[in-house]
């Protein structure tokens, strides 16, 4: 068995260059100057770079990506980690209700959800259509089962009845005892699963392309709208966008060792 | 004091059902109520799920979204199927980097992915360029714009999905049953095909149909390689209800609970066999 290692190895190796490849290439081109007719660019530059951030339609499609997400977000930490919570504790009947609602966004696909948002918030007594609103309650709803995962999952690690119960019997109200003692104990799986969602939002483009399409640029319309106008500064986008994927992912692990690494230290200390 | 605690859970649950209720709830009805409404908006038939299903033009987009679906799924099943095997032999610490790398890239989709591919593999990509030197011409045989082209960029952001959904299953293999049948004579086949998977099958399928489910719901990729040309039922619904042309919201309607069913289906099989193998491993 030994002596087939170097199989394993060369497949994980061929693996890791088809997975880079597509990336490294972006990567070049967006330093690229002169990339037309040779494998390799000849000569390299950061003008785009420099062009892309001092391009204020660039700038103001972030601020947007950024206004979108961090409402929805907000929204979604309030909403559902009380939620949450009180089904957890009060209302456990519930609990297969909700584990089931918070299922459908995943099988509904954001051209379907686009359909049926449209529908409802074009006309009638509600119009949102061409609105952030509609937008934001599309992304609300998106980031449901990743919300719902990391606080529920918290909440179980933390074994938040007796948190409540010791708290309670010591003379905390209940909502001291939730704002006081609950949330900072799952404050961490809040911001991990905050955070998986924001990668998600900031690389979202159906919703948004069908549900406020020309009238509010995100970073996702803004780059497709680029593609075809000028490759290299399409490149330093993607580039750019995933440098802030890579930072979220890292801070992400930062965040869950440091979890895991109390609740070791918890165990140890039992 | 049991009237208080319900009058608190309802203020506490209000927020949430209101929101769910009116941005997923209610448009997902309005939608299915719209599917059974002729053009008009107002007679109740049954015409557009008949034009769905009978037009040449859109049961092709489904069956194109079917077949691109299963092909993908397949391939990148296959790949993450031998990368993952191979990733748990090496070092721990290859291991996780392997996993955080797939990780980062199943974020890689969508517009920026099919940017990435047209670098590579568009009408002036560097692998273009480079066989164009070697004296081949690529366009021959491949285009990045056309299926072949799609089945790949498809294929590309399943693998890193498939190998952290799959990754994990390995462990349930241990090297002891290796070492158990090797001594009891089996070959290395024959472990794979007897025990390795058979243990993995509910993962695989699971798997599987979460790949399925993927696939059939993407459409940043492919309009982004292609635009509206290309026929799969998600740029089908995209153009019915946003297009050039007039829009026909009941039919795009129809078409999207069709899209919506098979997701459910996938999912529900899924479900389905999982029960079944554990059964049948107890």
């Amino acid at each position: 068995m030994k002596n087939k290692k170097w199989l394993s190895l060369l497949i994980v190796s061929a693996t890791l260059i088809y997975l880079v490849l597509p990336l490294a290439a972006t990567f070049m081109y967006s330093i690229a100057k002169e990339w037309s007719h040779t494998v390799l660019p000849i000569s390299y530059t950061l003008d785009w770079y420099k062009e892309l951030f001092t391009d204020l339609r660039f700038l103001s499609a972030v601020g947007r990506t950024l206004t979108v997400s961090v409402i929805a977000l907000v929204a979604s930490v309030v909403t559902m980690s009380v939620t949450v919570f009180v089904v957890y504790m009060y209302l456990p009947k519930l609990e297969r209700y909700l584990q089931a609602i918070t299922m459908i966004p995943f099988a509904v696909p954001g051209v379907v959800a686009a359909v049926g948002l449209i529908k409802v918030y074009s006309s009638g007594p509600i119009v949102l259509s061409g609105t952030i609103w509609i937008l934001v309650g599309a992304y609300y709803v998106l980031i449901i089962p990743y919300m719902y995962q990391g606080i529920r999952n918290s909440l179980r690690t933390i074994d938040a009845r007796r948190l409540m119960e010791a708290a309670e019997i010591l003379g905390a109200s209940k909502m001291k005892a939730f704002s006081r003692i609950i949330v900072p104990n799952i404050m961490n799986g809040i911001i991990i699963s905050a955070l998986l969602s924001f990668s998600i939002l900031i690389g979202e483009f159906v919703m948004a392309n069908f549900l406020v399409g020309g009238s509010y640029e995100t970073i996702q319309m803004y780059l497709m709208r680029r593609l075809n106008e000028n490759g290299h500064l399409s490149s330093a986008i993607v580039i750019a966008y995933f440098v802030i994927v890579l930072m979220i992912s890292w801070l992400m692990l930062k965040l869950g060792t440091r979890f895991n690494q109390k609740e070791v230290n918890k165990e140890n200390a039992a | 004091m049991n009237r208080k605690v319900t009058l608190f859970a309802i203020i506490a649950l209000l927020p949430f059902a209101l929101l769910v209720v009116g941005f997923l709830m209610l448009p997902l009805f309005a939608m299915i109520h719209d599917s059974f409404l002729a053009a008009d908006g107002r007679t109740y038939t049954l015409e557009q799920y008949i034009a769905a299903l009978t037009s040449p033009y859109y049961s092709k987009g489904i069956v194109n979204s079917l077949k691109i679906s299963l092909y993908s799924s397949f391939i990148g099943m296959v790949i993450a199927f031998v990368v993952s095997y191979s990733i748990t032999r090496m070092s721990k610490k290859i291991q996780n980097f392997m996993i955080t790398f797939s990780n980062l890239t199943s974020n890689f989709s969508g517009v920026p992915l099919a940017f990435a591919f047209i670098i590579l593999l568009g009408n002036s990509g560097l692998f273009t360029l480079l066989f164009k030197e070697w004296g081949w011409s690529m366009t021959d045989a491949f285009s990045l714009y056309s299926w072949s082209g799609l089945v790949l960029v498809y294929v590309y952001f399943q693998v890193p999905l498939a190998i952290l959904l799959l990754y994990p299953a390995y462990s349930g293999i241990h090297k002891q049953w290796r070492e158990s049948a090797a001594l009891l004579g089996a070959s290395n086949l024959q472990f794979w095909t007897r025990i390795g998977i058979p243990v993995l099958l509910p993962s695989i399928v699971g798997t599987f149909s979460i790949l399925f489910a993927n696939a059939m719901g993407a459409y940043a990729t492919a309009y982004a390689l292609v635009g509206s040309n290309y026929n799969l039922l998600t740029i089908r619904i995209g153009s019915l209800i946003a297009g050039d042309v007039a829009t026909q919201p009941q039919l795009g309607s129809a078409l999207a609970v069709i899209l919506g069913l098979m997701m459910v289906a996938a999912m529900w099989i899924n479900e389905r066999l999982m029960q079944r193998f554990r059964r049948d491993l107890r």
